[in-house]
Parts: structure tokens; sequence; C-alpha cells
């Protein structure tokens, strides 16, 4: 998993029937320090995170587990909200 | 999954039997303000989008989750037309 922050959403009207309702929302995954790193991408959300929050996520086919039996079409996924998090 | 802005088709006459009938596209990424980044790709098309759309495309072993894309040759599928994309005041 990898850590990201909620920068936005996406509405599509048209799309694969198995998306439905699942919300679509735009990641900047950050580093360990909360710095940028790396592109954006849409994942769909199974958690209720909201613009502004941090996250972490999954990339992959497991991506879609969180609607099992629905096989969604989705390679990134928001698994958790994240509180909080320290470094050691 | 990646924004993308679909830029043009691909006609192939000789290729795997379970790509026929299927749409090709050449899509090239973008970062959520329209900034073209990345390199150039081709997917199939589940929706049917059109050159200068915007679209969502699913990228690895999940594109043969998009409708109609069992057990097929294919690691990238548009399966959304974007309407709006909003992102938050300074990103």
């Amino acid at each position: 998993m990898q850590l990201a922050r909620v920068i936005g959403d996406v509405v599509a009207t048209r799309k694969d029937g198995n998306l439905g309702a699942i919300p679509l929302l735009v990641l900047q995954p950050i580093a360990a320090d909360g710095s940028d790193t790396g592109r954006t991408l849409v994942a769909v959300d199974s958690v209720g995170a909201g613009i502004g929050e941090t996250v972490f996520f999954v990339r992959g086919k497991e991506a879609s587990f969180p609607f099992y039996p629905t096989e969604v079409p989705a390679d990134a996924g928001i698994v958790g909200i994240v509180d909080h998090w320290d470094l050691g | 999954m990646i924004l993308a802005r679909i830029v043009g088709t691909v006609v192939a006459t000789r290729k795997d039997p379970r790509l026929v009938s299927n749409k090709l596209l050449v899509a090239r990424p973008m970062d959520p303000h329209g900034k073209a980044e990345g390199n150039y790709l081709v997917a199939v098309d589940t929706v049917d989008a059109g050159v200068g759309e915007t679209v969502l495309i699913v990228s690895g072993s999940s594109a043969r989750m998009a409708a109609g894309m069992k057990d097929c040759p294919v690691d990238a599928a548009v399966v959304g037309i974007i309407d709006t994309i909003e992102v938050a005041a300074g990103d």
C-alpha cells in the first residue's frame, strides 16, 4: 500500500456498469515526510474519504476486492483513511 | 486508474482473435489540470469513447475486468468518459 493525499474528484456519467456509483477520487501519492511524489492517479473509494484527507491505497487487481463479488474494473483503490503516522 | 485524452484510433486487421470487434484507441495520459504527461498508450474501448474526449483508463490485469474483456489479452481499457474533474485549490 502507499500513502496519498486526496486532491480532487472525478465525475463520469458514461462508465463501466460495475463502477456503478462508486466514488472516484484523484490522489497525489506522498512520501513519508508528506511531500508529493510521483504522478497523480484516480482511485475508487470504499471507505468514504474526502478531499484533503490522507489515505492509503492499494494498486492492482486488489483494488476491486472491497467490492467483491462485483468485479469492479479498478487498478487503484483507497482502503484506509490515515489518522496520523509516526516515523521511528 | 489514470486520466487521459483520446487522440486517435488504431486499426489492426491481423490480431489476436479475442480482440476482434473491439475498438482500439490511442490515448495520451494527463494530469487533473489537463496537462499531458507520460507516454502514449493503446487502450481497448468499452464505453464508446471518441477522439478528443477525456477518459478514465484502467491498467494491468484489472483491464480484463472491464465489460466484455474477460480472458482478453489487454492491459489497458477505457472504462469511463469524464464529465468533470474537480481539484482542491493549491493542488
